[in-house]
């Protein structure tokens, strides 16, 4: 150690910071560089293939999102907070969310400040040429502070890389410790990590702790702060003089390459894929296929971080973990086409992944997408549409349109008729005889074709009665005519929203009486199309809303879904009394829903179930308002 | 022999002799619920589609039973998957994808 010194102080002049080493290279840097090049070439490839694969037009959308004011802003605000501050974990579980934000925000203020640090001491050595891959990674060891000359500036460098470094190993150690028990971070399951997975993670672990060691012994050479600095009189301490830095370097060295060779084939590699996938996303481009073009930069996107695990409802059994859209997602990567298809099929697309997911992974439309490479060539012959769906003038605005669902429980149909009337609406029933599907279980089973058959026949029908509102009782029938019917000039509503406004508008006189009423969010009206207020609103009138434990975007799926193509009855009831048991949570008298799904599911659920609640009511939403 | 012009029209003739059994455990193995029907209609009387052609589960279910499975997959072509007939099966058959299964399995296409 004291020769080095020595031998530099001979060199000593005014800069504050000095070239140690003239060439400005050593033989440690050789792993992280091979690492890092293997990385770099494996995702420029990967980019190029996958702009590609998307069509033509998709790639113009896309180029050109990248220099419109507005999709510029909101990339800006998705990178900096999805990617690097982890906002939308912190929101849920901020311990989880501090991990997250730890390394993710931590790793990068590091790389940048090294950078700029560089470009201020050693402007030269960013050159590609003159080491600018491996040099800013490694400046503490390239440099000698001048004794003497150090300034403001540096010692205000040195501090926040040892801020940052603190940071970042503050997450790891978080990070440890979720391994062994993940349930302090509020996560129930965790993911099991692959053979890669397990690389890159223990690498990752260690690079950081090794940083502290390199730097820390470099620090009487090379400067530092409060971390290093100490860390460093801690070594003098224990081992007197003899500090062995090189292999500290080395090791930091090994590490970093061995974390940058195994991303490629781990679920690391999405701190970079979700740079891509929030770019395409934001430039609303949609996949077409479960595995290909947009969705590639999508799968590769999921960070397994598991927060899917807990926020499916077919979790409540373990035995079904394994349908959980982070391991669709792995296999997809996989191309395990047998697995893949068996996942697609189970899941009841409540879409509860989809909006808890931190990268916003849309994996239900990936399981959609991946039911019609099976499903859409299926036979199909739909030549009776025409004779079912002969349109007819009314002379009605408002347009009620049942669906088959609520013709199987006509109390919806009584109670709507009942509410209508008092409130003097004048409405045509379209489907009073009956009429056809929607085409939502159809989109949903992956027979893409087929649906819009159906769509079409049925907007023609609407189209003819000459209507400017549409109300629908269903929400699965309301999820496509808002999506996917484009009905122009004509007003698609709920009937929550409808009444409601019948309400605030004053032509439905609503009684207010002591009754504690929980709401539940029907997946397809609340996740499926952002219809949480106005059912609330009006229940507010009626009674006392208490809450349930999960609602909102949280709330969970019935368990009736039409979504699922193979779970069976028995599954679908122990979902069923979970979702019971979150909406009794505040021992309310009656439990009210807008779907005619879940109310059947709950009917029969609370008559069915273990629990000692039986007298508990369960009723339409309409039912609230024909007392 | 004498042809009194009795006989049954060939289609509609049900020869068991024609059952491929490999088929309908092929069917069975992606949907057991296709052995717990017990032909009661329920499906068929709420089909929503079997109001405006003769689609009928009971029926194409019964066709297969019957070594008759292409009358079942022509008849299960005009179902909307609608899902009425699962919500009202008293043995809780997943019907819509027994419907899929049977069209998988069956389909010539
Ligand atoms: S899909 Fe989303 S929530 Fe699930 S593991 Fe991947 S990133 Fe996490
Ligand atoms: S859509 Fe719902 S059921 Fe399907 S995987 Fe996601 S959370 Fe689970
Ligand atoms: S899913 Fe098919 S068979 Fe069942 S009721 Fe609907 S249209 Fe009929
Ligand atoms: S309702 Fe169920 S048990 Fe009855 S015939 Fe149809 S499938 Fe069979």
């Amino acid at each position: 150690m004291t020769p080095l010194f020595h031998l530099l102080a001979v060199q000593a002049a005014d800069p504050e910071v000095i070239d140690r080493i003239p060439s400005g290279y050593s033989h440690f840097v050789i792993p992280f560089t091979i690492g890092i090049t293997f990385m770099l070439c494996w995702i420029g490839v990967g980019c190029i293939r996958l702009l590609a694969a998307i069509p033509q037009s998709d790639r113009l959308k896309f180029w050109k999102s990248l220099f419109l004011p507005k999709t510029i802003i909101k990339n800006l605000k998705d990178l900096f907070g999805d990617c690097l501050l982890h906002v939308k974990i912190w929101q849920r579980k901020p311990l989880l969310g501090y991990m997250h934000s730890a390394i993710a925000f931590g790793w990068f203020m590091l790389i940048v400040l090294g950078h700029i640090e560089v470009a201020l001491f050693v402007p030269a050595r960013l050159n590609v040429t003159r080491g600018g891959l491996f040099y800013p990674i490694f400046y503490r060891y390239f440099v000698w502070m001048n004794p003497g000359h150090t300034t403001l500036r540096g010692s205000f460098f040195f501090f926040l890389m040892d801020f940052f470094l603190l940071y970042v190993l503050s997450g790891i150690a978080l990070a440890m410790f979720k391994r062994f028990r993940s349930i302090v971070l509020g996560m129930r399951h965790t993911t099991k990590p692959s053979l890669a997975d397990r690389v890159a993670l223990y690498s990752l672990w260690m690079i950081f702790p090794l940083r502290l060691l390199a730097e820390s012994f470099t620090a009487d050479l090379s400067g530092g702060s409060f971390l290093t600095v100490g860390v460093n009189h801690f070594w003098h301490l224990l081992f007197g003089d003899k500090l062995w830095f090189t292999p500290c370097w080395w090791a930091y060295s090994i590490c970093l390459g061995l974390f940058f060779a195994a991303m490629p084939f781990s679920r690391y590699m999405h701190i970079l894929t979700e740079v891509l996938w929030i770019l395409l996303r934001n430039a609303g481009i949609q996949p077409h296929h479960p595995r290909k073009g947009v969705a590639e930069a999508e799968i590769y996107a999921c960070s397994s971080c598991g927060l899917c695990l807990d926020a499916c409802p077919m979790n409540v059994q373990k035995k079904n973990l394994k349908y959980s859209s982070v391991y669709f997602i792995r296999f997809l990567r996989r191309h395990n086409e047998k697995k893949i298809n068996a996942i697609a099929d189970k899941c009841l697309m409540c879409d509860k992944c989809h909006a808890l997911c931190p990268v916003g992974v849309d994996a239900p439309a990936l399981r959609r997408a991946q039911r019609a490479t099976v499903n859409n060539s299926l036979p199909y012959d739909y030549s009776y549409l025409p004779s079912a769906c002969a349109g007819q003038l009314s002379e009605q605005k408002v347009l009620y349109f049942a669906g088959c669902m609520t013709h199987l429980t006509p109390r919806i149909i009584k109670a709507v008729d009942r509410v209508f009337k008092a409130a003097g609406v004048e409405y045509a029933f379209a489907d009073r005889d009956g009429g056809i599907c929607c085409g939502r279980p159809l989109m949903l089973a992956g027979k893409t074709e087929a649906a819009s058959k159906v769509i079409e026949a049925n907007k023609k029908l609407i189209v003819e009665s000459g209507c400017d509102t549409l109300v629908l009782s269903c929400p699965i029938c309301y999820k496509i005519f808002k999506d996917e019917y484009h009905l122009e000039g004509i007003k698609v509503v709920h009937y929550t929203q409808f009444i409601n406004d019948l309400i605030a508008s004053g032509k439905l006189k609503v009684e207010k009486i002591d009754e504690k009423i929980v709401y539940h969010d029907p997946c397809e009206l609340g996740r499926g199309c952002g219809v949480y207020y106005e059912p609330r609103a009006a229940l507010g009138q009626a009674g006392t809303l208490v809450k349930a434990s999960k609602e909102y975007d949280e709330s969970v799926c019935c368990g009736g879904s039409l979504g699922s193509l193979t779970l069976d009855t028995r599954d679908r009831a122990r979902i069923s009394e979970s979702s019971l048991e979150i909406l009794l949570a505040e021992d309310p008298e009656t439990i009210v829903t807008a779907c005619p799904l879940c109310l059947k599911t709950f009917s029969e659920a609370v008559s069915n179930s273990r629990l000692p609640r039986k007298n508990v009511a369960v009723k339409d939403f309409a039912e609230v308002f024909c007392r | 022999m004498v042809d009194f012009g009795f006989g049954l029209v060939p289609s509609s003739r049900i020869n068991l002799d024609l059952f491929d059994k490999d088929k309908y455990e092929e069917l069975a193995a992606v949907e057991p619920d296709v052995r717990i029907c017990m032909a009661c209609g329920s499906c068929t009387a709420v089909c929503t589609a079997g109001k405006f052609s003769t689609t009928s589960l009971r029926e194409a279910i019964e066709d297969i039973k019957n070594a008759q499975p292409a009358k079942a997959v022509e008849m299960l072509q005009a179902c909307q998957l609608c899902g009425k007939c699962s919500m009202v099966c008293p043995r809780g058959i997943n019907t819509r994808h027994l419907i899929l299964s049977i069209t998988k399995t069956y389909s010539t296409k």
